[in-house]
């Protein structure tokens, strides 16, 4: 009914996470504005920073590791790359024509 | 800004409008004080986490704006009874069909089936509350100021006028400077957020609360309808929050992300809003599934034909339901290739809806059938649908929807599967479950005149769009030239939709009516239903049962009544149990929250940031709350059994 489950010691995984977030993203917003490196070689590292800091996020802060129930968690991202593929891929071809 | 701008001036009915509103705040500012109300207010209402009371004024909520909904088509239809008419001008024809569009959707069909969810799921997986219950009560006051938001455009400020849909270049800052749009994207906003915190809610509680022994497979229907809604919630609404995002940006801060200049590009908001759109529509078409899934198979006496194979079909329809979206715009030009693959992946929806078409058919067939007022809707829903349905099919051939595209045909389509599927679905609903809701049944005598006038008005009214459409007249139009033939269709079509009007009276006077005169429901079970919400009174103690109750079988109700006495309590099994306490944060924070976004719609910045504090302040207060709830001792439990049970 609503209980939390009260954590005793401090919430340090969740510091963590919150400080290594912030840094990948002040990472990411130096790489697009002064770099100055070409742009592909800016959405490469984006990319791949967003791609860190989404997993960060998975274990520090979603309780990924934590939850009894596994097979619901693979479900659950398993369909939710489905659903990124298809949000991304999908208007990327959609809009094609007019790229 | 002057008052002149800031207040909507120079239409008749825009000042009517202003009297009535004011009038109405009076006469409830006057009754509450009168009957010394507030505190009654405040106690039960306003601070309430109880999933049934939040249910409650989903439900209120939504019947208002469905009276307002109703009123815009009202207006449209008279609008276009004859040629050349001068009812409304242009302008005020394209606000009244996007208020009418935007808050059927959103702030009717929603609301009317999330609060059908709240009532009914956490009693029919036998839990006491939903898992978040302070969320849930957050959901709804952010969905309610977000809809106030919305409908005060029409008096401060400007309507939004860009379809519901919202399509640049035309909803930008260029084409649509007034405030009007700034006042769908930000209002929107607010109440989706609180859509996807439902979304969540339910999610867990579905899978976390259920009672011991209900499996997933034990599950009542409308239950699966739900999970199922909720996960296309949790994936869609985020897609949607991102563009509204976007399209703030765009116009309140000068960014380009969809305007014509600038690298920016107007079809990616159709693209993105149809990601999320399409999938929108069916979070209104499955909880209805679900809901008639029950009522047929109770007023059939019969378990639902094919289980498994309903399951399968939601399942599927979820599924292709992400990747649809592009039906809707066809004629853009993305080419061949596109839209074969989703002209294919479109008519694979029909095969999934069939299946469940065929499933209550069978559930029908050698069954007692009773026909009540929900079990009519219920009925008529089949053939309506379908006729919606096949429509559907003929709009998803690529190349036949260049003639149907933005006609009257698709306008008949999309009534056709959201009245006769959602709209049916929420008055059969309210009728089946109002005993459960307030203690007594609706009149069934008045119940089936609204559900005549209602159903033999909608067809009427749209049943010539079809033919309007094929005839060449497309949406939008504000009014028409006369010798195009257009005219009698029109005149058919405004005589249905005055049915369906007084259909909607009916029904209102028959809730005042039951209230008075209804039948009371003694034995918490008026229908002899099958599922568990029924094993409990009418209505229920605010901790729902006094004990969790044992399912053994899918029909967990039904099962008990068969193999015992139903669903009995002796008092030696009472434990004392633990609810959560009510909170007043969830309302002031929406308070907030609505501040905020006017804030934003009139570009007032220095309100918005200090509303936005008082946001985050609400967060903070939250993240510190050691409130655990309380326990209700078994004497008070045993005292409101007993009182229950002699049906005081």
């Amino acid at each position: 009914m609503g209980v939390n489950n009260h954590h005793e010691t401090f919430p340090w995984k969740h510091i963590v996470g919150f400080i290594f977030s912030l840094l990948l993203t002040f990472a990411a917003l130096w790489v697009a504005l002064s770099s100055g490196l070409s742009a592909g070689a800016i959405i490469g590292i984006i990319v791949i920073l967003a791609v860190i800091q989404a997993s960060l996020q998975l274990f520090m802060f979603m309780h990924m590791t934590e939850s009894d129930s596994g097979k619901i968690q693979t479900i659950n991202m398993a369909y939710s790359f489905f659903i990124a593929v298809v949000v991304v891929a999908g208007s990327v071809w959609t809009m094609s024509f007019v790229l | 800004m002057k008052w002149s701008e800031f207040f909507v001036t120079g239409e008749p009915l825009i000042y009517a409008a202003d009297v009535a509103i004011v009038l109405t705040i009076i006469g409830i500012v006057f009754v509450l004080t009168y009957f010394k109300k507030w505190k009654w207010l405040w106690d039960e209402w306003l601070t309430t986490v109880d999933h049934k009371k939040i249910g409650i004024m989903y439900i209120i909520c939504a019947v208002l704006m469905l009276f307002r909904g109703g009123v815009d088509a009202l207006l449209m239809r008279a609008q276009l009874t004859a040629p050349n008419m001068k009812f409304l001008d242009a302008q005020h024809y394209n606000e009244i069909f996007t208020t009418h569009g935007t808050i059927m959707i959103l702030f009717m069909a929603m609301p009317f089936l999330i609060g059908l969810m709240n009532i009914v799921v956490p009693l029919q997986i036998g839990a006491r509350d939903v898992a978040y219950p302070y969320l849930n009560a957050l959901s709804f006051w952010l969905f309610f100021f977000g809809a106030l938001l919305f409908n005060i455009s029409f008096v401060i400020g400007g309507s939004p006028d860009a379809g519901w849909t919202a399509y640049f270049p035309l909803a930008s800052n260029e084409f649509s400077p007034g405030v009007g749009n700034n006042y769908y994207a930000v209002a929107l906003q607010i109440s989706g957020i609180g859509t996807l915190m439902t979304g969540i809610n339910f999610l867990v509680t579905i899978l976390k609360m259920r009672a011991p022994g209900m499996t997933l497979m034990r599950m009542p229907m409308f239950t699966w309808t739900v999970l199922i809604t909720c996960v296309i919630i949790i994936f869609a609404f985020p897609v949607f929050t991102v563009a509204l995002a976007l399209m703030t940006f765009d116009r309140l801060f000068g960014t380009q992300f969809f305007t014509m200049a600038n690298g920016g590009m107007s079809m990616l908001w159709a693209n993105l809003f149809w990601i999320w759109g399409h999938p929108e529509v069916y979070i209104v078409i499955l909880p209805s599934f679900g809901i008639f899934s029950e009522i047929v198979s109770t007023f059939a006496r019969k378990r639902l034909f094919g289980y498994k194979a309903m399951i399968g079909s939601i399942v599927g329809i979820a599924f292709l339901s992400f990747i649809v979206w592009v039906h809707h715009f066809f004629t853009m030009g993305a080419g061949p290739a596109v839209n074969s693959f989703f002209s294919i992946t479109t008519m694979a929806i029909a095969i999934p809806t069939g299946v469940k078409v065929f499933n209550w058919l069978f559930t029908l067939r050698k069954g007692k059938i009773r026909f009540t007022t929900a079990m009519l809707w219920s009925l008529a829903f089949i053939p309506n649908f379908v006729i919606g349905g096949v429509t559907g099919v003929m709009l998803a051939m690529a190349a036949a929807d260049y003639q149907y595209h933005n006609s009257y045909f698709l306008i008949g389509h999309f009534h056709y599967v959201l009245i006769a599927g959602t709209v049916f679905a929420c008055f059969a609903g309210v009728h089946y479950w109002y005993p459960k809701m307030f203690g007594h049944l609706l009149n069934e005598r008045l119940g089936k005149w609204a559900f005549w006038l209602f159903m033999i008005g909608f067809n009427i009214c749209f049943f010539p769009m079809y033919f309007l459409g094929l005839m060449g007249m497309t949406r939008r139009m504000y009014t028409y030239a006369a010798g195009l033939g257009w005219t009698p269709l029109n005149v058919v079509a405004t005589i249905g939709a005055v049915l369906m009007g007084i259909g909607f009276i009916v029904f209102c006077y028959n809730i005042y009516y039951s209230a008075r005169y209804g039948e009371r429901d003694m034995t918490g079970d008026p229908w002899d239903g099958r599922t568990l919400e029924w094993a409990t009174a009418s209505p229920p103690a605010h901790y729902n049962f006094p004990v969790v109750p044992e399912v053994t079988d899918l029909d967990a109700y039904w099962a008990m009544k068969k193999n015992g006495n139903g669903y009995e309590v002796k008092e030696e099994q009472l434990e004392p149990i633990h609810m959560p306490s009510n909170s007043g944060r969830p309302f002031l924070i929406s308070i907030a929250f609505f501040i905020a976004g006017f804030g934003l719609v009139f570009k007032w910045f220095t309100l918005a940031i200090i509303a936005a504090i008082f946001i985050i302040l609400g967060l903070i207060l939250r993240s510190f709350d050691d409130d655990d709830g309380y326990y209700i001792s078994v004497d008070e439990i045993k005292r409101t059994e007993r009182l229950a049970r002699k049906g005081a």
